[in-house]
């Protein structure tokens, strides 16, 4: 959580409980929010293109009082190859994972080529990471190199 | 068939019994070279090496050529062929999906070929079966066979497949045969011209592999300069469809028409391959040249897949 800008202020609102989302690659917030859901007990703050050291540019999700699972946090690797996950509670961090993102991704995206066997036939789609920062993949079925960029939800 | 099989060929003869053969990504450069000399064992007659094995032929699309070539090559090896030769008549038109046609047909046979309008239908119909299966073209992404032999073709002909300068002309857009053996080709480590119009130049995502592949390559609209520094000449055919201008058609399809006074410019040695049926990129006067390859090509599509057939069902003694 150091990097919170040149003057170090406060970009997005701290939270009291819950799980922070940073480092996710700029655009992709609304997506990882997308894919987590909607919290049902309190709120979801989103930092879009925010200033950052490491990374130039970058994403950032708080959610309060939700704690992510470990198959939530799995996912979100294709959204973010720095991506990093904090839990909250009273305002300190304590616990941090550093998401890694696998070498095979399993459902999570949707191939973007229309004609792939995956939007047609009922099959889990699976994809190969062949460079992680940034994040491209290749479509198990149509072999299509699918961009960060042209990621999208199932 | 003379002389025995090397340790390598018999290495990797064993690796492909009971294997499927969905895309030449599969392969690593040296097992395509050692595929290539098995293929070569293949030429001529055949013992019934296949004698009582059934192929479903399954063409969800149309492909006469191919499905011929492969009834042939089964015929040839002694076996037999059921299947269908359009998606209209297998139960696909009733909304079946591709995995449960498998699944089915999987007890009448002893293994498949499949031809399907949609990139990866052929992995996912490999998934639900055991049986080997053999891609004969899913939509615009793969069509393994038709890259073997036109590798083999070069093989057979120039007696190598690696060093060369090779040449593609016409729609690189689009072509599936073309995309596919750009990326062979590149893997084998040979220096590419990409010779195309620019509507139709090879896209990014393919002309970004090659750089980060590190493989010599060269985009150019001009075919009369590119021409001298061939060994082989692969043309492909330019479709009207893909114009939105008439026009800009008609003026492609002069500037890439191949006749014999252009082939004539190519150093001695070069060849001319199409991945056919040809419309009108290649003028009949080169048939006669001993550069044509393209009807060679389709002969030695036989010769591969009757080597595909064997090895897949580890028959090859
Ligand atoms: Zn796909």
């Amino acid at each position: 959580m150091s990097d919170s800008g040149p003057r170090r202020q406060q970009q997005v609102a701290a939270l009291r409980h819950g799980t922070v989302v940073d480092h996710l690659s700029p655009g992709m917030a609304l997506k990882a929010l997308e894919l987590i859901g909607v919290p049902q007990e309190g709120a979801a703050l989103i930092g879009v293109n925010l200033y950052s050291e490491k990374m130039n540019r970058k994403d950032i999700l708080k959610l309060e009082n939700l704690e992510l699972t470990d198959d939530q946090i799995e996912r979100l690797a294709v959204l973010g190859p720095n991506a990093s996950v904090c839990f909250i509670r009273e305002y300190e961090v304590v616990r941090k994972v550093r998401v890694t993102l696998p070498d095979r991704i399993a459902g999570v995206l949707r191939c973007p080529n229309p004609n792939c066997i995956t939007n047609h036939d009922r099959l889990e789609t699976r994809f190969d990471v062949e460079k992680k920062s940034p994040t491209t993949v290749r479509c198990h079925y149509c072999e299509r190199l699918i961009a960060e960029s042209e990621f999208t939800l199932l | 068939m003379s002389e025995p099989w090397t340790q390598i060929e018999l290495d990797l003869a064993e690796q492909m019994r009971g294997s499927d053969i969905i895309s030449v990504r599969q392969f690593e450069s040296q097992e395509l070279r050692t595929l290539l000399s098995i293929v070569a064992r293949f030429e001529g007659d055949s013992q019934p090496l296949l004698h009582g094995r059934v192929l479903a032929a399954l063409f969800f699309e149309p492909s006469t050529r191919t499905r011929l070539s492969f009834e042939s090559a089964m015929a040839r090896l002694g076996g037999s062929v059921i299947g269908f030769a359009d998606a209209g008549i297998s139960s696909a038109s009733k909304g079946e999906t591709l995995q449960d046609t498998i699944r089915i047909v999987e007890s009448y046979c002893d293994l498949f070929v499949i031809r399907h309008p949609r990139e990866g239908a052929a992995r996912a119909a490999a998934e639900a079966t055991f049986r080997p299966l053999i891609n004969g073209g899913d939509g615009s992404n793969q069509h393994p066979t038709q890259t073997l032999l036109d590798l083999y073709t070069i093989q057979r002909r120039i007696g190598r497949v690696a060093g060369l300068r090779i040449g593609f002309l016409g729609d690189l857009k689009y072509g599936r045969a073309a995309h596919s053996l750009v990326e062979a080709t590149a893997m084998l480590g040979n220096e590419l011209i990409l010779i195309s119009p620019d509507s139709l130049r090879l896209p990014h995502r393919r002309v970004g592999e090659l750089r980060e592949r590190g493989t010599p390559y060269e985009e150019t609209p001009n075919l009369a300069g590119a021409i001298p520094e061939l060994d082989v000449l692969y043309v492909t055919r330019i479709q009207r469809e893909r114009f939105v201008d008439p026009l800009d058609y008609e003026r492609v399809k002069n500037a890439y028409q191949v006749d014999r006074a252009t082939v004539d410019q190519g150093r001695e040695g070069m060849i001319v391959m199409h991945p056919l049926p040809r419309v009108n990129e290649i003028h009949p006067d080169v048939d006669s040249s001993p550069r044509a390859a393209y009807f060679e090509q389709a002969k030695n599509g036989l010769t591969v897949r009757k080597a595909l057939l064997a090895l897949l069902m580890g028959a090859i003694e």
